[in-house]
C-alpha cells in the first residue's frame, strides 16, 4: 500500500495546491464582498439619510404645499403602482410572447429582424423613449396621464423580458418537448405547459429585473406621467410617481423637501425589493421536492 | 390491446441526407419487434417515422405507407397529435418533466389533453405505475418528490408510465435502457416482457442480448436499409443475409 506522501505528491505540492485553493477561495470571497458593498452602502446611506423623515404621515398624505412641515408620497407611491401595473400589463403578454416566438419559431430573417430590434430597443434612452411616447400619445390626447407613462415603461420592459424569455426557453431540453408531443401533446400546449413551465424561474428573474430597473425610471416619466401634488386615481389624468417626486424634491432649495427625497428614494427601494420577494415566494410555491 | 404495424416502402430525408430507404417489415399485435443495427443506421429514425415524430424536425421529409390497426397514418385523414396519443413512446434518454411531482409526470398526457376528473386520474396513475412496476418505490411521494429526483432506472420507467397512462396501442422504445445499469435494465427488460401481452412494442436497441431476450421478431438494419427482417431465434441463429451474420457475429458494427 502506498504511504500518503507517494499517493498524493509530495508535503511541498500539498502545501501549494492548499494555498493555492485558499488564495483562489479568498479571492472568490473578496468580488463577493466588493460586489455586495455599493448596494449595502447605498442601502445603509438611504436609511440613515431617509428612516428619520419615514413615518405614517409619510405613507398615507399626500405632500405639503410649500413651506409647510410634513405632508407625504402616499399619491406617488399609488400613482407609481398604478403606472407600473399598466407597463407590467402591455410589456409582460407582448414581452413573453415575442420571446416564445424567437425561441420556438424564430429560425429565420424576421426572427433575426425582431432580435436586433429588441437589441436596439433596449439600448434607446430612456428619455427618447419619453419623448415618443410624448408625440404619440400625449400630444393626441392633450393631456399627461398615467397611461402614457405605463407605455413608456412597458415599452422600456419588452426587449429584456423579450430576449430572457428566448434565452430561458432555449435553455430547456428539446427532449422535454419531444416528452410532451410524444404524448399526444398540441403544440401550443406543450410550448405553453411544458416548456414554458420548465423555464418559468428563469423568465419571472428576467421579469423582475426589468421591473426594477423600470421602477426607478425617472425620464421617460416625465413628459408622459408628469407628475401631480394631488390625489389622482384615473389612469387618463396627471399621476405623481414616486421618482419624479424625489427628483423634482431633491433639486428643490428647502430642506424639507430634501429629507422628503431621501425618505421617497428609501421607500422606492423598499417597494422594489418587497416586490421581488413576494413575487419570488408566490413563484416559489407549489414547486415540489427536487425539482430541477 | 395491440394492434398490428404494416409499413411499406417507407423512405425518409433529413434535409438532402435520406437516412431510410424504402423500407417494409410489419410488426405483428401483441409481439415486440426488435430493431437491431450499427449507430447510425436509421433504427431510430425508423421508429420516430411510426408516430410522426421524425416530422416535428423542420427539416425532416417522409415518404410511404405506414399502416396502424389498418389505418393509414400519413393519410389526410390522420392527426399527427391524435395518433401519437395511440402509439406512446419512450426515449433513449429519461426525460420526465423536471417541474413536475411523480404524479404529474404520469398524469401529464391526460391533464395536458383536458380530463380532470379527480378520481379517473389516481386510478390512472396507480395502474400506469403499477404496470411499470415503479408504484412500490414512489407510492408515498408520488405528490412530494419530483420526476427529476428518481433514480436514472426508476426515471425510465416513470417514463414508461407516462406513456402508458394515455392508454397506447403500441409502445415504441428507442434504446430505453441504454443509459442504465444491469439491474435497471433488467427491470425493464422484464416489464417489456409484461407490456407485450397488452400493447405491440416495437424496441430498438444496441444491445442483441436485450433484443433476443425480450422480441419475437428481430430487424436488422445496415445504412438506412432493412437487410433481414425474420423470427429473433432465426436472426441470431441461422441468418440468411451474409451482412446479418457478420453483424450478429461481431465482425463490424
Amino acid at each position: 500500500m502506498p504511504n500518503s506522501a507517494s499517493a498524493y505528491g509530495s508535503d511541498y505540492v500539498r502545501w501549494r495546491r492548499r494555498l493555492t485553493d485558499h488564495a483562489a477561495t479568498a479571492a472568490a470571497a473578496l468580488t463577493t464582498i466588493l460586489v455586495l458593498a455599493p448596494l449595502l452602502a447605498i442601502f445603509g446611506y438611504l436609511i440613515y439619510r431617509g428612516a428619520g423623515t419615514l413615518s405614517w404621515a409619510f405613507l398615507t398624505r399626500t405632500p405639503a404645499p410649500v413651506g409647510e412641515v410634513g405632508g407625504g408620497m402616499a399619491n406617488a407611491i399609488v400613482g407609481s403602482g398604478t403606472i407600473l401595473a399598466i407597463a407590467c400589463a402591455l410589456g409582460v403578454p407582448l414581452g413573453v410572447g415575442s420571446g416564445i416566438y424567437l425561441a420556438e419559431y424564430g429560425r429565420n430573417r424576421l426572427g433575426n429582424l425582431i432580435r436586433f430590434t429588441a437589441d436596439v430597443l433596449n439600448g434607446v434612452p430612456s428619455i427618447v423613449v419619453g419623448i415618443a411616447v410624448y408625440a404619440l400619445i400625449v400630444l393626441r390626447q392633450k393631456h399627461f396621464s398615467a397611461f402614457s407613462g405605463g407605455v413608456a415603461l412597458g415599452i422600456m420592459l419588452i426587449p429584456t423580458v423579450t430576449r430572457a424569455t428566448e434565452e430561458m426557453l432555449l435553455m430547456v431540453p428539446h427532449s422535454i418537448r419531444e416528452a410532451a408531443l410524444g404524448l399526444g401533446v398540441p403544440e401550443w400546449r406543450t410550448t405553453l405547459s411544458i416548456t414554458l413551465r420548465t423555464a418559468l424561474p428563469g423568465v419571472i428573474t428576467a421579469v423582475m429585473l426589468g421591473f426594477g430597473r423600470i421602477a426607478g425610471e425617472t425620464a421617460p416619466l416625465l413628459f408622459t406621467a408628469f407628475g401631480n401634488q394631488f390625489w389622482n386615481l384615473r389612469p387618463d389624468q396627471p399621476t405623481a410617481a414616486l421618482p419624479l417626486q424625489i427628483f423634482a424634491y431633491a433639486i428643490s432649495p428647502y430642506d424639507e423637501w430634501h429629507r422628503q427625497a431621501w425618505a421617497g428614494a428609501l421607500v422606492l427601494i423598499l417597494l422594489i425589493v418587497g416586490t421581488v420577494a413576494a413575487v419570488r415566494l408566490i413563484a416559489a410555491r407549489g414547486t415540489v421536492k427536487g425539482a430541477a | 390491446m395491440g394492434v398490428g404495424i404494416e409499413v411499406g416502402q417507407l423512405s425518409a430525408w433529413f434535409g438532402r441526407t435520406q437516412a431510410l430507404f424504402g423500407v417494409s417489415l410489419n410488426a405483428a399485435a401483441n409481439h415486440a419487434t426488435a430493431i437491431i443495427g450499427p449507430s447510425g443506421c436509421g433504427k431510430s429514425t425508423f421508429i420516430r417515422c411510426l408516430n410522426r415524430m421524425h416530422e416535428t424536425n423542420l427539416e425532416a421529409r417522409v415518404e410511404g405507407q405506414v399502416r396502424i390497426g389498418g389505418q393509414e397514418i400519413y393519410g389526410s385523414g390522420t392527426n399527427p397529435v391524435e395518433l401519437r396519443r395511440r402509439v406512446g413512446m419512450v426515449f433513449q434518454k429519461a426525460n420526465p418533466f423536471p417541474t413536475m411531482s411523480i404524479y404529474d409526470n404520469v398524469a401529464a398526457g391526460l391533464k395536458l389533453n383536458g380530463v380532470r376528473n379527480r378520481r379517473r386520474l389516481d386510478e390512472v396513475v396507480e395502474r400506469s405505475l403499477r404496470s411499470a412496476a415503479l408504484w412500490d418505490e414512489v407510492k408515498d411521494s408520488l405528490k412530494k418528490k419530483s420526476g427529476a429526483s428518481l433514480s436514472g432506472g426508476q426515471q425510465q420507467r416513470l417514463c414508461i408510465a407516462r406513456a402508458l397512462a394515455v392508454e397506447p396501442e403500441v409502445l415504441l422504445m428507442d434504446e430505453p435502457a441504454s443509459a442504465l445499469d444491469p439491474i435497471a435494465t433488467a427491470k425493464i427488460e422484464d416489464l417489456i416482457f409484461e407490456l407485450k401481452q397488452r400493447y405491440t412494442v416495437v424496441i430498438v436497441t444496441h444491445n442483441m442480448q436485450q433484443a433476443a431476450r425480450v422480441a419475437e421478431f428481430t430487424a436488422f438494419f445496415l445504412m438506412g436499409r432493412l437487410i433481414e427482417f425474420d423470427q429473433t431465434q432465426k436472426i441470431f441463429t441461422n441468418p440468411s443475409d451474409k451482412q446479418t451474420e457478420d453483424y450478429i457475429t461481431g465482425r463490424f458494427g
